[in-house]
C-alpha cells in the first residue's frame, strides 16, 4: 500500500491505495463519494466519468496512483455552495434528462466538460460529445435538451421526438 | 486484477530501467491495458506509467518540418494541437472513441497495441511516419507485424512519432457504431514521392497498404482513378458486423471517399 494525495472537489484528501486501486474505487470506497457510479467497469458506459484537472475521464479506467496530485471533481462537487443543484444538474431536472438516474452523474460530468470547452454547442456537438455515455432509460433526447438548456440556449423548439 | 507495483518515472531513462524488471509493463493511458488487466489477461509485476514523463508529452515541429508527437500524448491533445499543421491527422485523433478515452488514451499505446481496427496505424503507415523508441528509429513499413504485433522489443518504449507532412491527405472511417472502432478506415496521403494508401479494420493481418490503388492514384489523384479496381475478399475479417466481401468493398469505397476529401 502507498499513500496518495489529491484534491477532490476542492478539498485535499489522502488515503492508502494498492497499485491496482482504481480512481472509482478510491472515490467510492476510500472517500465515500458514491455519487460516481460504476456501470460496466469496462470503460464503455461513462457512468463513472469525473474530471481530472478539468478533463473528463472514466474513473473506472485510471489508477488512483496515476492521478496523485491532480484536482478531481466528482458529481458531489457540481452543486452550488449553498447545496442547491448546479446549472447542469438543474437543467437535467427541468427537462427530464433522467429516469432511473444511474447514468446521470456521468452525463452531468461529461456535459459540464463539453460546456467548458464549447459554451454554445449545437445539438450535433452535444450528441457527438456524449457518445461515450450510455443511458438505458431516456432515449437521450431530453438529455440533449437539458445540456442545450444548461448552455443558455432556447430549447423551446427542441422536441422530444 | 492481480496485484502489481505502480511506478511513475519522470524521465525516459528512469522508465527504461523500471521496465527492465521481469514482467514489468508500460502503462500509457490505460484505455486498453486496464480492461485487459481486469480480465486477468496479463499479470505484470509492475506497471510503469509513462504519463508523467514531460519529454514524451506534446506536439512540436522538428527541424526537418516533420510533426513530432510525444509517445505519451493523449488523442485529445493531438486533435487540438495538430489541427493547424496536419488537419487529417488531427481529425482522426478527434474521432477516436469518445472524449474520455481521448483524454487518457495515447498515440504510443495505440501503436504498441496495434489493434487491427485502431485508427492511428492507418495514419502512421500512410504518412510513412517514423516511430522513435528509446533505442532506435523504426520506419512505419517495418513497424506493424500483424494482429496486435509490432517490431517493438520487450521493454522498448515509443518515445515519439514523427510525421512528414503530405501535400494532401484525408482519413475516411466507416465506424462500427457500438465500439466506435473502424469497421474499415482508409488513410490516403499524397506526397512528392507518390500516393500511399493504408487500410485498417478490414484485414485479418491488421493494417496494410493497398499498393494497386497507390499506383493508380499516383498517376491520377481522383476517386475515378480506382473505380475499376477491386479488393479480393480473401483474408478480410468476417464477423457479425460484416462479411469479408462487405469489408473488401468498403476498402474501395472508403479509399474513394478519402481521396475526394483530401
Ligand atoms: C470505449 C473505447 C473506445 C475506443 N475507440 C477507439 C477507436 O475508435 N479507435 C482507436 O484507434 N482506438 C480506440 N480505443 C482504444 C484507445 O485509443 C486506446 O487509448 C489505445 O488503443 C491504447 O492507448 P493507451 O495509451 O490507453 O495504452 P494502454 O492501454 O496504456 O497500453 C496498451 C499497450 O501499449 C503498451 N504501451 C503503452 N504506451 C506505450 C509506449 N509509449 N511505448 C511502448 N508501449 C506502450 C502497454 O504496455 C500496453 O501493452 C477505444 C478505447 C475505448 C476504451
Ligand atoms: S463504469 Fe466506467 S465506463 Fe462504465
Ligand atoms: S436515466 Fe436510467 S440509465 Fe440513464
Amino acid at each position: 500500500m502507498t499513500k496518495v494525495t489529491m484534491t477532490v472537489n476542492g478539498r485535499a484528501v489522502s488515503g492508502e491505495v494498492e497499485g491496482r486501486t482504481l480512481l472509482s474505487t478510491f472515490l467510492r470506497e476510500g472517500l465515500g463519494l458514491t455519487g460516481t457510479h460504476v456501470g460496466c467497469d469496462t470503460s464503455q458506459c461513462g457512468a463513472c466519468v469525473v474530471h481530472v484537472d478539468g478533463k473528463a475521464v472514466k474513473s473506472c479506467t485510471v489508477f488512483a496512483s496515476d492521478v496523485a496530485g491532480a484536482a478531481v471533481t466528482t458529481i458531489e462537487g457540481m452543486a452550488n455552495p449553498d447545496g442547491s443543484l448546479g446549472r447542469v444538474q438543474q437543467a437535467f431536472q427541468d427537462h427530464h434528462g433522467l429516469q432511473c438516474g444511474f447514468c446521470t452523474p456521468g452525463m452531468v460530468m461529461s456535459a459540464a466538460a463539453l460546456l467548458a470547452e464549447n459554451p454554445k454547442p449545437s445539438e450535433a456537438d452535444v450528441r457527438h460529445y456524449l457518445e461515450g455515455n450510455i443511458c438505458r432509460c431516456t432515449g437521450y433526447h431530453n438529455i440533449v435538451k437539458a445540456v442545450l438548456a444548461a448552455s443558455g440556449q432556447d430549447v423551446s423548439g427542441v422536441a422530444a421526438e | 486484477m492481480y496485484a502489481f507495483d505502480f511506478e511513475k518515472p519522470k524521465t525516459v531513462a528512469e522508465a527504461v530501467s523500471a521496465l527492465a524488471r521481469e514482467d514489468a509493463m508500460a502503462l500509457g493511458g490505460g484505455q486498453t491495458l486496464i480492461p485487459s488487466l481486469k480480465q486477468r489477461l496479463a499479470a505484470p509485476s509492475a506497471l510503469v506509467s509513462l504519463t508523467g514523463i514531460a519529454e514524451m508529452r506534446g506536439v512540436c515541429t522538428g527541424d526537418d518540418g516533420a510533426l513530432c508527437i510525444g509517445g505519451a500524448t493523449p488523442h485529445a491533445v493531438v486533435a487540438a494541437e495538430a489541427a493547424g499543421k496536419y488537419p487529417a491527422l488531427a481529425a482522426l485523433a478527434g474521432n477516436i472513441g469518445d472524449p474520455a478515452v481521448r483524454n487518457r488514451g495515447t498515440i504510443g499505446g495505440s501503436l504498441a497495441n496495434n489493434d487491427p481496427a485502431a485508427d492511428y496505424p492507418a495514419a502512421v503507415l500512410a504518412s510513412g511516419a517514423t516511430i522513435v523508441t528509446n533505442t532506435r528509429r523504426i520506419a512505419a513499413d517495418d513497424f506493424f507485424e500483424g494482429l496486435f504485433t509490432t517490431a517493438l522489443e520487450p521493454g522498448e518504449i515509443i518515445v515519439e512519432v514523427r510525421f512528414p507532412i503530405p501535400a494532401r491527405a484525408a482519413y475516411a472511417k466507416f465506424q462500427q457504431p457500438a465500439s466506435r472502432f473502424a469497421l474499415t478506415g482508409v488513410f490516403v496521403a499524397k506526397t512528392a514521392g507518390g500516393v500511399r494508401v493504408a487500410v485498417t479494420g478490414a484485414s485479418e493481418n491488421g493494417v496494410f497498404r493497398w499498393s494497386e490503388a497507390e499506383k493508380a492514384l499516383s498517376a491520377s489523384f481522383s476517386a475515378d482513378a480506382i473505380a475499376g479496381l477491386s479488393v479480393p475478399a480473401d483474408g478480410m475479417v468476417g464477423d457479425l458486423h460484416g462479411t469479408p466481401a462487405y469489408r473488401a468493398n468498403l476498402v474501395k469505397v472508403m479509399t474513394q471517399r478519402a481521396v475526394s476529401a483530401a
